[in-house]
């Protein structure tokens, strides 16, 4: 996991070794101040060294300062250089990870899940580390040095420290190692609190039409409590580290001045010394204490970490495949015995024992109750998801061997739920193809029946859309999503109810316009309505994820008890 | 709409008022707060008293006995065992104040939450529709978050910091006020530094918060969108997309913490010069005698931990202000206008007797009453129908842009209406009004002849049950959520709503039936089976109205028409409203009206309509296109 995260650090590797080494010039100076001190005391002060004594060892300690201080700066800078890099790489990495995941990859994860591990899981992430960068050499050099600067002083004093470091260690790893698990726990809460306030934000409405504000009001109060408890319940534990620390200093200076004074009283050590131990003290259990801080945010920080490493973890379960140079050949696709389920535990298929056919060049058509697996078979083929059993060959080969850039440049696909991006419109239709002329963009337009609307808006194909699509009416946002498809010349395209929102009149023109024009091309219709399949080369009936019936509109009408449903289902006013 | 607003660090506008308002939520812990209080001051009293101590033990006590064969340690182990007692107290009040503090902290947030979603609940829809979910969410998350640190750790931080560095300040006069001197002119350079450091970093992080909001944004928009990236083969144009933003990201996110990570060596190194600067001075006063050895080693104790508290203060003080700034957006949320309601006329339980007269009980009949109490103080009982009439009702979500121009309709008990038209016609904007998330003015839609605005929006909404295009379910049981129309229902009448809507057949195949538990807004079910639920739970509420807004979009149409016989049972003796895409669904409606514009443009039944020739025969023959 940590391997994982380190490897993002890259060309930081620079910084991030740096600011530890420069931090140990600070450090230096840091437990080396105290002992000039001494020697001012002992020396300048009581000794035969005067002012003059004092005033240069004081000089001393102000260039040591200054160094240190340089170094503190450098190091402060250094971090944030290498923090902020290693967060930079972090989220590429992840980002350009989801960019290589299958469609299974994604659903496994959720996009809500993804965008926190885009964001706040690096950013604690980030925090951590520049905090470990800082500390980690910090605080261990911190106490040996002072330790050494200890020993030298009095070494039969610095026994203190060895009973007294290993008892706050102690102290401080039980500390930690009981509050991992209870952070835990209380992440949990949390995540389970923001799920319900994020809910009723969605379902306002619900809330409001069904009067249930004070249920929801109660069943809110019952979860900020329980985040409440296991908050209190983690952080009590954590709120003992300073009185335990504080015990452990004072017992050590209360020991030191007991038995330092004995020394002082039989003139083996004097005053100076005791006051620049006390300080040796002092820095010793500090460090100790930064060393169980760091503990305590990596273990607060773990979750965002396996969070992060998990997802870099992931191997995209769908990748190129063998053969580099194949592209399809024409538009023609067979299915031989498929099977699939979104789950490989399941033991129950969604698609069973398809076999299928389909010639370059024609129409098909799929019709199916809800849940009937229409959108689950035609993902097989540009390869969305990989089949169970069975293969599926598309233009030749099996749709496992091309890459997927060249099958999915092939097979053009509008999704159900489809998406627009933030730019104009012309932005989003060079989706299909980065270097379409503007004559060939208009010409996809016109035959998606996208033109005429686009044309209304006052800047045309330059009308800014705003994220997610949001100034163009459902049926438009269709219409222009077949045309980003169609700027995509494949040769085979599949609309998978993808005129749903548009009205009849426009529907059937949209046909006309892909028979006029994609002759060549293999197209794929799934629908609700029988008027958008009828006039099909095939249309295929799919019923629980098996193929009740093929055929045209007329055979299946009078062989196929389900398609006779359906169209009765959407014929009766009109026969009228 | 209303600008969106910004997010980042906002300075704090009204510092005093916040913080006020952040400790009036702490009242009820006045005894408690008064023991941190007391708790704190005790822990910084004992670690100045420590310091302090080691002058007299060093001069009174050790000093004298320098070089005797056979010293007289008792009253030596007299004063250490004074100072084992002044660091326990401080070490217990320690935890004493950390641990209450954390008590009264989580209390507090816990509080502050309930009253925010509280208040969230009883915002109009409105509210809603002009402030984003991520928005309001970041209220519960960061801007809660960023309270509680500075209650845990800031507050307690601050005091006892300001106590220490009082006391310390004050011994340090008491030993020697030339020293003392030197010690003020460095605060002065210490509050200068972070006045020009703060300012410089508050300066970048305001960068780098805009710098996130950009990446977020991007992050957001594509891993939403990953699907239609993956179809097209957009991966390496999102790559690079990408790499731009996050590495302007990374510059202004660079300069940020350098300024926040200079802080604490800028400040530990003016202590160590501060301490040099001491150290010459008090040597040469103490060789000149004018303070003893003692006396010198304790000030440069107290140099050192007068520097400590000053450098944490410095730190804190970015968590404060964005603490502050958190809180403050917090309290706009909770300081919103609540939906008005100033509806008096209440739905009760009512018995009719043999002459139909209508009496209120408190159990359930089948029969509602609006209770209406008049100015006369008499009380009148209507039954609930489900008549509802508009008059002339004219409406626009913003002042600017009306969307109804003079709607006028009505429906009698038992009616199906049918709205049809294309997206933005107002449709939905009508039965937004019929329940009144949104008001109009006085007296222009009537419900059973009383004026919507008299009765109470409760009660006024539970007399109706609605199906929504978007449905939205809600973490828990399949059962829990029909449950959500009727509370008190039973399983067997959740079980009849189910097979009602035609839900019964896919619950059963479930892993565990009605006790199947979904979770984030049902994302498992397909939006056929998410619709189908919905219904379910509209059944289970019984409302005499019933408003239907695309509630079968998702829904194929033999399943449709499967559901049709149960949909007719649900709509049968109520009025109901329907708005539909699909024609088929309308059809057999007592009244269509065709909307455009806002405007009603045509009504009657399918078969009047369609002998009109009018836009609803274009439509239904596919001439016209609805979107």
């Amino acid at each position: 996991m940590i391997k994982k995260i380190a490897s993002c650090i890259g060309e930081y590797k620079k910084y991030t070794i740096l600011t530890p080494v420069i931090i140990i010039g600070e450090v230096l100076m840091e437990i080396l101040i105290p002992f000039v001190m001494a020697q001012i005391i002992n020396v300048g002060i009581k000794g035969s060294g005067g002012v003059q004594y004092i005033v240069k060892m004081g000089l001393l300690m102000i260039l040591m300062a200054t160094f240190s201080l340089i170094c503190g700066t450098l190091a402060g800078k250094y971090a944030a250089v290498a923090g902020m890099g290693l967060a930079k790489n972090l989220r590429q990495k992840l980002f350009d990870k989801v960019q290589d995941f299958s469609f299974k990859n994604v659903d496994k994860f959720s996009t809500a899940s993804l965008v926190t591990r885009l964001t706040t899981d690096v950013t604690n992430t980030q925090n951590a580390f520049m905090m470990i960068i800082r500390t980690a050499v910090r605080a261990p050099m911190m106490m040996i040095g002072a330790t050494i600067m200890a020993l030298v002083t009095n070494a039969q004093l610095s026994v203190i420290f060895f009973i007294a470091i290993p008892v706050l260690g102690i102290a401080l790893w039980l500390i930690g190692s009981h509050a991992h698990p209870r952070f835990q726990k209380m992440l949990k809460k949390y995540d389970a609190m923001n799920a319900s306030v994020q809910e009723n934000l969605i379902a306002i409405r619900v809330v409001k039409a069904f009067v249930r504000e004070k249920y929801e009001n109660e069943k809110f109060e019952a979860s900020a409590d329980d985040v409440r408890k296991a908050q209190l319940y983690a952080e009590k534990i954590v709120v003992l580290n300073n009185p335990i620390m504080q015990l452990v200093m004072y017992a050590c200076i209360t020991s030191i001045v007991w038995f330092g004074g004995q020394l002082i009283i039989g003139q083996s050590m004097d005053v100076g010394q005791l006051s620049s131990f006390i300080s040796y003290v002092t820095q010793i259990l500090m460090s100790l204490m930064m060393i169980s801080f760091i503990f305590i945010m990596c273990v607060i920080s773990r979750a965002s970490f396996a969070r992060i490493a998990e997802v870099l973890g992931e191997t995209p379960d769908i990748e190129d495949g063998p053969d580099k140079d194949a592209v399809l050949k024409d538009g023609s696709i067979v299915f031989e015995n498929v099977s699939f389920s979104y789950h490989d535990t399941a033991d129950t298929y969604i698609l069973s024992d398809i076999n299928l056919e389909i010639s370059s060049g024609e129409t098909i058509g799929i019709i199916g109750g809800t849940g009937s697996s229409k959108t689950s078979l035609v993902q097989l083929i540009p390869r969305l998801y990989d089949t169970t059993a069975g293969n599926v060959i598309a233009g030749g080969h099996n749709v496992k061997d091309y890459t997927l850039e060249h099958l999915r440049n092939e097979v053009a696909m509008v999704l159900q739920n489809n998406v627009l991006f933030s730019g104009t419109i012309k932005d989003n239709l060079r989706w299909g193809n980065k270097n379409a002329t503007d004559e060939e963009i208009t010409e996809a337009c016109k035959a998606a029946q996208a033109h005429d609307f686009i044309m209304s808006f006052p800047k045309g194909y330059d009308t800014d859309l705003g994220q997610g699509g949001v100034n163009v009416s459902g049926g438009q946002k269709q219409r222009l999503c077949i045309a980003r498809a169609l700027l995509k010349k494949p040769k085979i395209i599949i609309l998978d109810d993808s005129t749903s929102a548009v009205d009849t009149a426009t529907d059937s023109k949209i046909r006309q316009a892909f028979r006029e024009q994609l002759s060549d091309t293999t197209t794929i219709i799934i629908a609700q309505r029988v008027s958008s399949v009828c006039d099909a080369d095939k249309i295929i009936v799919l019923d629980d994820g098996r193929i009740n019936g093929i055929g045209t509109h007329e055979q299946l009408l009078e062989s196929n008890e389900i398609y006779r449903e359906v169209y009765q289902s959407q014929q009766k006013g009109s026969d009228e | 709409m209303p600008p969106k607003q910004m997010k980042g660090v906002a300075k704090p506008k009204n510092t005093m008022a916040t913080l006020k308002r952040i400790f009036s939520y702490m009242k009820e812990f006045k005894l408690q707060l008064t023991i941190v209080i007391i708790g704190i001051l005790i822990s910084a009293g004992a670690s100045v008293a420590g310091t302090y101590l080691l002058k007299p033990v060093i001069d009174g006590y050790i000093s004298p006995l320098i070089g005797q064969k056979h010293p007289d340690l008792s009253k030596f182990a007299g004063i250490l065992f004074v100072m084992i007692a002044i660091y326990l107290c401080g070490a217990l009040a320690a935890w004493v104040f950390s641990r209450m503090m954390l008590n009264i902290s989580t209390k507090t947030l816990y509080k502050i939450r309930v009253d925010m979603f509280t208040k969230m609940e009883s915002l109009p829809i409105r509210y809603f529709d002009t402030h984003t979910h991520g928005e309001i969410m970041s209220r519960y998350t960061n801007d809660a978050d960023t309270i509680r640190e500075m209650l845990t750790n800031s507050v307690t931080q601050f005091i006892s910091s300001a106590i220490t560095v009082t006391g310390v300040f004050i011994m340090m006069i008491k030993i020697s006020w030339q020293l003392t001197l030197i010690c003020i002119a460095v605060l002065a350079a210490v509050l200068y530094l972070i006045k020009v450091i703060g300012g410089k970093s508050g300066m970048f992080f305001k960068e780098q918060q805009k710098e996130i909001g950009k990446v977020n944004g991007y992050i957001e928009e594509m891993i939403e969108g990953q699907k239609v990236v993956k179809v097209f083969c957009h991966e390496e144009e999102a790559k690079s997309g990408f790499e731009k933003c996050n590495e302007e990201l990374r510059q202004a996110a660079t300069s940020a913490n350098t300024f926040a990570n200079i802080l604490m060596p800028v400040m530990n190194n003016l202590s160590y010069l501060h301490y040099a600067i001491t150290a010459i001075a008090g040597g040469i006063i103490a060789v000149n005698g004018i303070l003893s050895l003692g006396g010198v080693v304790t000030f440069l104790q107290y140099t050192r931990q007068f520097a400590q508290p000053i450098t944490q203060i410095s730190q804190q003080f970015n968590a404060v202000l964005n603490a502050l700034a958190g809180a403050e957006r917090i309290f706009n949320l909770i300081d919103e206008e609540p939906e008005t309601d100033d509806g008096y006329v209440t739905l009760v339980n009512a018995e009719k007797n043999e002459k139909g007269e209508l009496t209120e009980t408190d159990h359930h009949t089948g029969v509602w009453a609006w209770k209406h109490p008049h100015h006369d103080g008499t009380l009148t009982y209507t039954e609930v129908r489900g008549r509802v009439t508009f008059d002339d009702v004219v409406f626009g979500y913003v002042p600017e842009k009306t969307v109804l121009n003079g709607i006028t309709l009505y429906a009698k008990p038992g009616q199906k209406i049918a709205f049809v038209g294309s997206t933005g016609a107002g449709k939905t904007t009508i039965t937004n009004l019929i329940n009144r998330f949104y008001d109009v003015p006085d007296g222009k839609i009537r419900y059973d002849e009383i004026n919507i605005n008299k009765i109470k929006k409760a009660d006024l909404r539970r007399s109706q049950s609605i199906v929504l295009q978007d449905t939205h379910l809600f973490t828990g049981s399949i059962k829990d959520n029909i449950r959500y129309g009727n509370l008190l229902a039973t399983d067997e009448e959740i079980i009849s709503a189910a097979k009602l809507a035609n839900a019964d057949t896919f619950i059963k195949h479930l892993p565990n039936g009605y006790d199947t538990v979904i979770t984030g807004d049902g994302g498992n079910l397909s939006q056929g089976q998410r619709q189908l639920l919905a219904i379910a739970r509209a059944a289970v509420a019984d409302p005499p109205v019933l408003i239907l807004d695309e509630a079968t979009s998702s829904i194929d149409t033999r399943t449709e028409s499967l559901i049709e016989k149960g949909m007719d049972r649900l709509m049968n003796g109520r009025t109901v409203f329907v708005i539909a895409h699909r024609l088929s669904t309308v059809r057999n409606s007592h009244a269509i009206m065709v909307l455009e514009n806002g405007k009603i443009i045509e009504r009657g039944s399918h078969d009047d309509l369609i002998k009109e020739h009018g836009r609803y025969f274009q439509l239904y023959t596919g001439m016209f296109e609805l979107s």
